[in-house]
C-alpha cells in the first residue's frame, strides 16, 4: 500500500503566485522519498498540505490512507511533521519540548517518560537533556526537531529540509542519524531537500520538483543511468557558443547537448575517449575553449536533462 | 476532557518559561506595588472630597491597582502570541491533533493565574498599607474580578495578535485602545467626581465593570446586587473576547 498519494494539486498564492500545479506522486509504506527541487519549486507547500496545515486549492491527497483535507484529525495523528523553521520552544528544556509534544499527541505517564529518554539517547541529546534549547548548536537543535516528530511513533515521518543551515560536519551527523533512522523504525519518511547529494545519500527514490510539478520520479541510480555515459562541460572563451553548439551536435557518441551561457553540457559514452576528439572539432571550428570538465552523473545532470536549467542558477534566483 | 487537560499543559509550559525569566518576575511583582505606593502617597488627601465613600484612599485604590495591573497583563498577552508564531512553536502544534481551542485557551488561563497571583501581592500590600476592604469574601472578589478582566483583555489581545501578526502593530493597538479604557473609568477618582457624559460612557467599559465590583465590598452600603451583576458583565466579556481569539485563530490558520 502507498503510504502518501498525492494526485494534481494545485495552490495559489496570492493573485497569481502559483506555488504548486498539478503535482503528483506516491510513496510506498516504509520507504524513504524525497522531493528534490531548487527554492520556491513547491516542495514545501507540498508538505505543509500533508500535514494538514494548509489546504490545496484543488487536487486529493492521502496520507496512511486518510484523506488530508476531510480527515485532518486522522492524518495528523499518524504524521511527525518536522518543519524547516525549526519550533522547538527555546525557552525550555529538550526533556520538556520532547514531554509537551507527546501529550498533546495523547501520549500519558510511564509510556511517554520512557520514549522521550529513548529518543534523547538515540539522538544523542542525554546530556543536554535538562539544558534550555536555547544553549544548543544548531545540530543538536535539529536533532531536538526530528526527534520530537517521533516522540508518538508516527507511521510517516515528513523532514523539511533537515540539513538546510546546518554546517557540514553537523549535516554529515544528520546524516547518519536518518540512515540509521529510516532502517531501525518501519517509517515511511518524506523528505525535502535542495541538496542533490543529500537526496542522492538518503533516498530510495526521488521526485524532481520543479515550478509546481513533478519533473522526473525514480531511484537516483535509475535516474543517473538514463543519462547514459558521462557529463562533459566545456567552458569558451566568449559568450558566443551558438556555433559551437551545432558542432557539438554533429560529433558521434554525443548524446546530449545543452547550451547554458558560455558552457555547454554534453553527455558522451566515455568521457576520457570523448574528450579528445570533441577538442579537435571544436577547435577545428574555431570556437576558443578555457576549459573542460568530465564527470560521472549526477542528480543535477538529471535536474539539467529535465528542465533545461542548471540547478544551482533556478536555486539561487529564488532566495 | 481533552482541551481541559490540553489547555493545562499549554498553560503550564507558558508558566514555567515565564518562571525562568526572574526580571520579568520581579518586574512583575514590584511594579505593582510601586503603583499602589505612588498613587497612595500622590492622593492622600483626595478623599477628602466629597463622593468616594470612605476616607481610606488605599481601601479605595487597592482593587484599583489590581484591576489595573491585570488589564495590562491580559493587553500585552497578545506579544506571546507573536513570538510562537515567528519561532514556528504554533505551527508545530499545530500539525498535531491537539485542540486548536486549547492553544488559546492555554494562554488565556495563563494570563489570568499571572494577573490573580499580582492581585494576591497587591493586597497583602494593601493591607499593610491599612487597607481592609471588607474582609475575606471582599478580598476574593479583587481576586475573581482580576482573574476575570485578565482572561478578558488577554482574548481581545491574542485576537488582535493573531490578525495584526506585526509587534509593532500589536503595541500601537494596545495603547490605542488600553489607555482610554484606563482612564474611562473611576479606578482612580470617585464616580461622583467625574462628569455626567464620561459616567455614563464608562458603562460601557469592561475596566469600570472589573473596578466597581472588586470595590462593593470595601465601600459602605456593598450593593451586593450590583456587584453580581458586572460580575456577570465581565464573564460575558470574557467569553466574547474568548471567541474573538478562537474565531481570529482560525482565520490566521485560513491565511497558512
Amino acid at each position: 500500500m502507498d503510504a502518501i498519494v498525492v494526485e494534481g494539486l494545485e495552490k495559489t498564492y496570492g493573485k497569481d503566485t502559483r506555488a504548486l500545479d498539478g503535482i503528483r506522486f506516491s510513496v510506498p509504506e516504509g520507504e524513504v522519498f524525497g522531493l528534490l527541487g531548487p527554492n520556491g519549486a513547491g516542495k514545501s507547500t507540498t508538505v505543509r498540505i500533508l500535514a494538514t496545515l494548509t489546504r490545496a486549492d484543488a487536487g486529493r491527497a492521502t496520507v496512511a490512507g486518510h484523506d488530508v483535507a476531510t480527515e485532518a484529525g486522522a492524518v495528523r495523528r499518524t504524521i511527525g511533521y518536522v518543519p524547516q523553521a525549526s519550533g522547538v520552544d527555546r525557552e525550555a528544556t529538550g526533556a520538556e519540548n520532547l514531554l509537551l509534544q507527546g501529550r498533546l499527541q495523547g501520549m500519558r505517564g510511564p509510556d511517554l517518560e520512557r520514549r522521550a529518554a529513548e529518543l534523547l539517547e538515540t539522538f544523542g541529546l542525554t546530556a543536554k537533556a535538562d539544558a534550555l534549547v536555547k544553549t544548543y548548536s544548531g545540530g543538536m537543535k535539529r536533532r531536538l526537531d526530528v526527534a520530537m516528530g517521533l516522540v508518538h511513533r508516527p507511521q510517516v515521518l515528513f523532514l523539511d529540509e533537515p540539513t538546510t543551515g546546518l554546517d557540514p560536519e553537523a549535516r554529515a551527523a544528520m546524516w547518519e542519524e536518518l540512515e540509521s533512522l529510516a532502517a531501525a523504525e518501519r517509517l515511511t519518511i518524506l523528505l525535502t531537500t535542495h541538496y542533490l547529494e543529500e537526496a542522492d545519500r538518503l533516498a530510495r527514490h526521488v521526485a524532481i520538483v520543479s515550478r509546481g510539478k513533478v519533473v522526473v520520479e525514480g531511484s537516483p541510480e535509475t535516474l543517473k543511468r538514463e543519462l547514459r555515459g558521462d557529463a562533459i562541460t566545456v567552458e569558451f572563451d566568449s559568450a558566443d557558443s551558438g556555433r559551437a553548439e551545432a558542432v557539438a551536435r554533429g560529433i558521434e557518441g554525443v548524446h546530449d547537448v545543452t547550451p547554458d551561457g558560455r558552457r555547454l553540457h554534453l553527455r558522451v559514452d566515455q568521457g576520457a575517449q570523448a574528450v579528445p576528439v570533441i577538442l579537435a572539432a571544436l577547435d577545428a571550428a574555431g570556437a576558443g575553449v578555457a576549459a573542460v570538465t568530465v564527470s560521472r552523473p549526477s542528480l543535477d545532470d538529471v535536474y539539467l536533462h529535465h528542465t533545461g536549467r542548471d540547478f544551482r542558477a533556478d536555486d539561487g534566483d529564488r532566495e | 476532557m481533552k482541551v481541559v487537560s490540553q489547555t493545562l499543559y499549554l498553560c503550564g509550559r507558558v508558566l514555567r518559561n515565564l518562571s525562568r525569566q526572574p526580571i520579568w518576575i520581579v518586574v512583575m511583582v514590584v511594579q505593582p506595588m510601586f503603583w499602589l505606593l505612588l498613587y497612595s502617597q500622590l492622593f492622600r488627601r483626595i478623599t477628602e472630597l466629597p463622593g468616594f465613600g470612605t476616607t481610606s484612599y488605599i481601601d479605595y485604590l487597592t482593587p484599583g491597582v489590581a484591576i489595573m495591573t491585570a488589564f495590562f497583563s491580559g493587553s500585552w498577552a497578545g506579544m506571546g502570541m507573536i513570538e510562537d508564531l515567528d519561532r514556528g512553536v504554533l505551527e508545530r502544534f499545530l500539525a498535531t491533533p491537539a485542540s486548536r481551542g486549547a492553544i488559546v485557551f492555554g494562554r488565556i488561563l495563563e494570563s489570568a493565574i499571572v494577573a490573580t497571583l499580582q492581585a494576591l501581592l497587591i493586597l497583602l500590600t494593601g493591607i499593610l498599607l491599612g487597607a481592609t476592604n471588607g474582609g475575606a469574601v471582599g478580598w476574593f472578589v479583587i481576586l475573581l474580578a482580576s482573574f476575570l478582566t485578565a482572561a478578558g483583555f488577554a482574548g481581545l489581545s491574542h485576537g488582535i495578535a493573531l490578525r495584526t501578526r506585526q509587534e509593532a502593530t500589536m503595541i500601537a493597538v494596545a495603547q490605542f485602545i488600553g489607555l482610554p479604557l484606563l482612564f474611562f473609568s473611576s479606578l482612580l477618582i470617585a464616580r461622583a467626581l467625574i462628569p455626567s457624559w464620561m459616567q455614563d460612557l464608562s458603562l460601557l467599559n469592561p475596566v469600570e465593570w472589573a473596578v466597581r465590583s472588586a470595590r462593593g465590598e470595601a465601600l459602605p452600603g456593598t450593593d451586593w446586587g450590583e456587584m453580581g451583576a458586572f460580575l456577570l458583565l465581565l464573564a460575558a466579556f470574557v467569553g466574547v473576547t474568548t471567541s474573538f481569539a478562537t474565531w481570529s485563530f482560525r482565520s490566521y490558520q485560513r491565511t497558512l
